[in-house]
Parts: structure tokens; C-alpha cells; sequence
């Protein structure tokens, strides 16, 4: 497991640039799966048959990560950039960045501001050494996207890197994909694109596949840090179950199925309400008719930033009861 | 082509009352197309079957500007409003409005500076605190000449000026209207379907059934931008600039462009020789959000004309870009079929 979050959260993919990620993704599971595509959002479908008596299942992870679009090249060679998902001010001053070509870059702010209330991500730029527009030109275009650079570490059984908001989502999907025995259910694993834009992959993918239940693997924040905001998940308390986000209120049938199954093996887990923030299920549960659905959360701190840390133990419980769900005889 | 960018920029279209908007276009591509069909949110969509393939082209533009809506009548007979889509509400003070189907004439009115208490003075001035004056004594008068939900325009000529550009209302997206028009003169190998759709300024609404019902595997909007290349503005904050061409998106808060789509628009451009630029920046959101998400998604780009202020009553624009952005699409719709 290590290995695969290690991979897959180094892959460079920012929203609107999930190609490299797709492939990457595509190379661990193709030999386990009985149909692989992409669609015309770039959404990577992999599909495991049931043995035709089951639910059509829908699995989704997101491949993007949130990333800074560059605007403008300045006289001097510096670059200016705009948001794409999440980035905050807090959290990239004077952090480093990595084009998809392999320029790096630091993320430096107007220093003749008075305060730092004043700095926002338009008097921010972004230094790669360059020292005119001609050399900044020779490397990096308008529209082309940096993301936080990647740097993995593992720290007492925690695994902390960029992006593994939702790259983890992803290795959960891919190791289930790997556990997983036989199963009465057709699943549909989708790995989508643009969620940190407003979950558009998992739009358009429902509406193609319609399926008769989704859950998303995503990850959630908690509220175990010093002084953080009240909230009752916590980082190695096992995988969690979401009740609710800003975008979804979990399906009951599916959150009930996803709780029984973890107390009949048990699996430890946790229950996540979150107040905030939203994930591919909002968009999944309102498709067409509708979709019962649930989330399957990841516990993570410092959510959108360089270090985004997980737990080990949380990764690997969470595969052992997607897997038992996924096998389950579903009766709704 | 000008005389027809001044008729469709003189006719009033605030989002949900694109009725005269519609009209012209109804009448300008009737004799260019193969069907035209009026949905039931009010999109116009001109229908020209392809000579040899079965895939289907959307071409995209808003018929509604930006505008206000009569909320109150005061008992003087002065009229209350709400502004329709995004104004600046400080631009307001003072400027003629015509409301309602008989056009009533209108100004905007405001309390004088020296009545303002320093607190006023201070703040930005809220639509709220203004009224609109129709020279009307009484609420009886007011009611004889116009009714609550009544629509107002920015009252606003085309002008030319300068070296080829115009000042005008509702440039956003009328332009795009007149490209799509121009499109339609050419034939094509694939169906292509012009949109025009209504209530882009109040949340993308009328885009959202017409690709719902059109179900097209490519869409390309074609839309007024803004443009602030000007002074006081700081480089990295112009987003476009005048003169130098259509403006290709790569991503803004509604979608992400199709990266082929791009890279052929960008390909269509350099080969044809039409100048562009790329859109720096990612605010703003249109008719694209809609239609790239709509049922299991399309591939989609989005095109502008530079507009400077954007969202008055008088909007700034080059016609060379204009004339660029209708090359463009042109280009783009002789060689779609590859995409």
C-alpha cells in the first residue's frame, strides 16, 4: 500500500490535467478488470462483473488535485497565477511547485505589503528562476498548471505527501480492486476528473453509467489537531463513514449497509459529519432519478496543502470494508 | 455586418425578456437553415443538416444582457428596482433606462451628495437606494405607463469611434449572436446547431435544456469578455486586451476547455493567420459549464470578444476583433470534424 499511495500521489495532475494520473492508474489495475475506458471528460471507467444476480455499483475516487493556473509572464520572468480548486494563501507562502514539463518553482508574495491580511493569491507569484519574460516563456505558458511539489514522507505509520487528497482515495480503489472475490455485484470503478471544481466528472459518469448505488472515496478532515475545529473524526480511528457534507446527506440504505458491514467483520470505523465541503457523491445522488449514496471517507490533515497526512491502519481498514461491502448481497 | 451588431445591441433583452432579441435572429436565420426550433425556455436554435456525417456541432451564444426589473412604484411615482445578472451598482446614478414594451424613458436617481450622511458618502452606492424617475407625479401616472415586473434597458446607442472599435450595450453577447449568425452562411459536413440561448446572465439556465435536448458531441461558445487593459489596471490583471484578437479560454469558474478543442482553435488561428490571445485569467463562467456537463458530457471551448466594461451602458469593443472571432469560428468549423 505504501508503495502504490507513494506512487500514485507523486503522478503530476491538477484539475483539467488527469491524464498522467489516468495512466498511471490504468497500468495497476488493467490485468484485474473486465472492460477499461476513458470518456469524453477523461474520466478512467474500469468495470469488474458481478455474476449477473447483484447491483450495479458505482465506485468513484477523484484523480485531480488542486493547482495554480498561470495568468500572466511579467517583464522580470515571474509568473502570475489564479486558483484552480482549493489553494489558499496560508498555505503556499514560500512553497515550492512543479510543472508537468519538471519546472520548479516558489510561491513568493508582494513583500511591501503591511500585513499579512493584505496577501491574497493576486499579489502572489510564482519565482522559477527565470530573468525575463523570453527565458519564463521557454518554459512555461499561459493556462499551464502547477501543483504543490510532491514530497512523500512515512512518519510512525502515517503516510504524508501532496495530493493524497485523493490520490489515497484512488490506491483504496485500486487495492479493492485487487482484494476483491467474487461478487454478485457489477462494478463500476470510476476515477473522475474535476472534482475540486465542483465534482463535474462524477456528474457526467453517473448520468452514463446509472448506477443503482455509488459510494466516493474521498478524504475528510478531522478534528484532532490542537485547537482545531470541533469535529469528531480523528486521524487512525479507522475508516469513515459519512453521514454528511455541504453537498450530500448519506443515503441511509447505503450508510446502514456500509455500518453493518463493518461491525460483521470487525472492521473499525468512524462516522464523519462534515460541515463543510462536498465530494463526488453531491453530484452522483442527484443524477437523473437519483442514486442512493454513500462515502467511504479517508481521514487526512492539513487537507490542501503539501503535507496532506494520512494513517496506514485507516488505508488498510478501509480497503478490508470496501471489499466485504462490495461483496455483500445488497437487497434495496 | 455592423448594421446588423447595431440592431441586435439596440433591441432590449434582459434575461427572461430576450423576446425582441429573438425576433431578429429568428428573422436573420430562417432563410439559412434547414429547421428552426424555439424551445420552452425561449432558445432559438437554427438546425442545418450536415452533407456526410451524423455528429453534432453546438455553436452557442446568450441572447440576454444584463438589465433591471421594476420592483416598486412609490407613491410619488417613482419606481424601485432590482438589477438583473451582475452590475456594478456604482455605475448606475444617472443613467437613462427605457422600460417596459412602449420603451418608457427613465433615469436613474440618487439622493445628492450634499443630503448624504459621511457614512453614505463612504460606501459604495446599493441599486437599493436608487430609484428610477419617469417623470411621473403620482403612483397613478407611474401605473398608467408602467407595471411591477415591467423590464428596463440601459437606454444606449452604438456608436463607432475611433479606429474601427464601437461603444455600446449588451456587446455581451450580442457579438456572439452575430457570429453565430455569420456562421450560418457556410455548409458544413456535420449537423450543426447554432444556439441561442436565453438567461445565460442569471445562471446558465437556458444552455442547460438546449443541450439537454441537443445532445451535441462538440460545443463552442462564442462570448463578449471582459477586457481591463486599462489604466490603473496592473498587466498580470487585464485578463484580455484590445485589438489583439479573440480570446481562446483555457479554464474559467465554469469550465475547463476541451485540451484538443484548444489546441485545434489555436492551430486554426496560427495557420490561418488570425491574431488571438489567450484568456489570462480563470474568472468569470458561461454557457460552456452547461453544455461540457451535460447528460455523459461533451467536449467543449469557449471564444470572446474583448469587451471593456462589460456590464454597462457602454461597453468598448475593437471590430477587428469581432471580424477575427467570426474568421475564427469559421475556421474552426471547417476542420471540427477531425476532433
Amino acid at each position: 500500500m505504501k508503495d502504490l499511495i507513494q506512487k500514485l500521489s507523486g503522478v503530476y495532475g491538477p484539475s483539467g490535467n488527469e491524464e498522467l494520473v489516468s495512466e498511471a492508474i490504468r497500468g495497476e489495475i488493467e490485468s484485474y478488470v473486465d472492460e477499461i475506458r476513458v470518456d469524453v471528460m477523461g474520466n478512467l471507467i474500469a468495470i469488474k462483473k458481478g455474476n449477473g444476480t447483484g447491483k450495479k455499483i458505482m465506485l468513484a475516487a477523484h484523480m485531480d488535485q488542486i493547482g495554480l493556473m498561470i495568468t500572466h509572464i511579467d517583464d522580470k520572468g515571474f509568473l502570475r497565477f489564479a486558483n484552480l480548486g482549493g489553494i489558499s494563501v496560508a498555505n503556499s507562502v514560500c512553497r515550492r511547485v512543479l510543472f508537468q514539463n519538471g519546472t520548479v518553482g516558489v510561491i513568493g508574495y508582494e513583500t511591501e505589503l503591511d500585513s499579512w491580511k493584505d496577501i491574497t493569491l493576486a499579489k502572489m507569484y510564482i519565482d522559477i528562476g527565470a530573468s525575463n519574460r523570453k527565458e519564463a516563456e521557454g518554459l512555461v505558458k499561459i493556462g499551464d498548471v502547477a501543483v504543490y511539489h510532491p514530497l512523500f514522507s512515512v512518519g510512525n505509520g502515517k503516510y504524508i505527501g501532496g495530493a493524497m487528497d485523493d490520490r489515497a482515495g484512488c490506491a483504496l480503489l485500486v487495492k479493492t480492486i485487487r482484494d476483491i472475490g467474487d461478487t454478485p455485484n457489477d462494478l463500476y470503478f470510476v476515477f473522475t476528473v474535476q472534482e475540486e471544481l465542483g465534482l463535474r466528472g462524477a456528474k457526467t459518469s453517473a448520468y452514463a453509467l446509472e448506477p443503482d448505488l455509488a459510494i466516493a472515496v474521498d478524504v475528510t478532515a478531522t478534528g484532532d489537531t490542537p485547537k482545531s475545529k470541533p469535529m469528531a473524526v480523528a486521524l487512525g480511528g479507522g475508516p469513515a463513514i459519512k453521514i454528511k457534507d455541504a453537498s450530500v446527506l448519506a443515503h441511509p440504505m447505503v450508510k446502514d449497509l456500509m455500518i453493518n458491514t463493518a461491525q460483521k467483520h470487525g472492521i473499525p470505523y468512524q462516522l464523519e459529519i462534515l460541515e463543510y465541503g462536498g465530494t463526488d457523491s453531491g453530484a452522483i445522488h442527484l443524477s437523473r432519478g437519483g442514486v442512493p449514496s454513500g462515502v467511504l471517507s479517508i481521514p487526512c490533515r492539513y487537507v490542501h496543502s503539501d503535507s496532506e497526512t494520512i494513517d496506514a491502519g485507516d488505508m488498510d481498514n478501509g480497503v478490508r470494508l470496501l471489499t466485504r461491502i462490495l461483496e455483500e448481497n445488497i437487497s434495496f | 455586418m455592423s448594421d446588423l451588431l447595431k440592431r441586435l445591441t439596440a433591441a432590449g433583452g434582459v434575461s427572461g425578456d430576450e423576446g425582441r432579441v429573438r425576433a431578429i435572429i429568428i428573422e436573420e436565420i430562417t432563410p439559412l437553415v434547414d429547421e428552426v426550433h424555439i424551445d420552452r425556455m425561449g432558445n432559438v436554435t437554427g438546425f442545418k443538416k450536415g452533407t456526410t456525417s451524423n455528429r453534432k456541432v453546438m455553436l452557442c451564444a446568450h441572447m440576454d444582457e444584463v438589465g433591471f426589473i421594476i420592483t416598486g412604484i412609490e407613491d410619488n411615482g417613482m419606481l424601485k428596482f432590482a438589477t438583473v445578472g451582475s452590475i456594478d451598482s456604482r455605475i448606475l446614478p444617472s443613467k437613462r433606462v427605457r422600460i417596459g414594451d412602449n420603451r418608457v424613458p427613465g433615469v436613474m436617481g440618487i439622493k445628492a451628495i450634499h443630503l448624504q450622511e459621511p457614512a453614505e458618502r463612504k460606501n459604495a452606492v446599493k441599486a437599493r437606494q436608487m430609484y428610477i424617475d419617469i417623470g411621473a407625479g403620482s403612483k397613478d401616472e407611474a401605473e398608467r405607463l408602467i407595471k411591477l415586473g415591467d423590464y428596463a434597458v440601459f437606454d444606449s446607442e452604438l456608436v463607432y469611434f475611433g479606429d474601427g472599435r464601437v461603444k455600446s450595450k449588451a456587446l455581451d453577447d450580442r457579438v456572439g449572436c452575430l457570429t453565430l449568425i455569420e456562421s450560418l452562411k457556410g455548409d458544413y459536413p456535420f449537423d450543426l446547431y447554432a444556439c441561442f440561448t436565453v438567461q445565460e446572465e442569471v445562471g446558465l439556465r437556458g444552455a442547460k435544456v438546449a443541450a439537454y435536448h441537443i445532445q451535441p458531441d462538440i460545443g463552442l461558445v462564442v462570448e463578449g469578455t471582459t477586457c481591463s487593459d486599462v489604466p490603473g489596471v496592473e498587466p498580470h490583471r487585464h485578463t484580455t486586451r484590445m485589438g489583439n484578437g479573440p480570446a481562446i479560454s483555457i479554464a474559467d469558474l465554469a469550465s475547463y476547455g476541451n485540451k484538443e478543442m484548444v489546441t485545434f482553435l489555436i492551430e486554426c488561428a496560427e495557420n490561418a493567420g488570425i491574431p488571438f490571445q489567450i484568456k489570462e485569467g480563470v474568472t468569470g463562467g458561461n454557457d460552456a459549464g452547461e453544455i461540457q456537463r451535460s447528460r455523459g458530457g461533451a467536449m467543449t471551448a469557449v471564444i470572446s470578444v474583448p469587451c471593456r466594461y462589460i456590464h454597462s451602458p457602454s461597453s468598448v469593443m475593437d471590430l477587428k476583433d469581432l471580424d477575427n472571432t467570426v474568421r475564427l469560428v469559421k475556421e474552426f468549423l471547417k476542420g471540427c470534424e477531425s476532433l
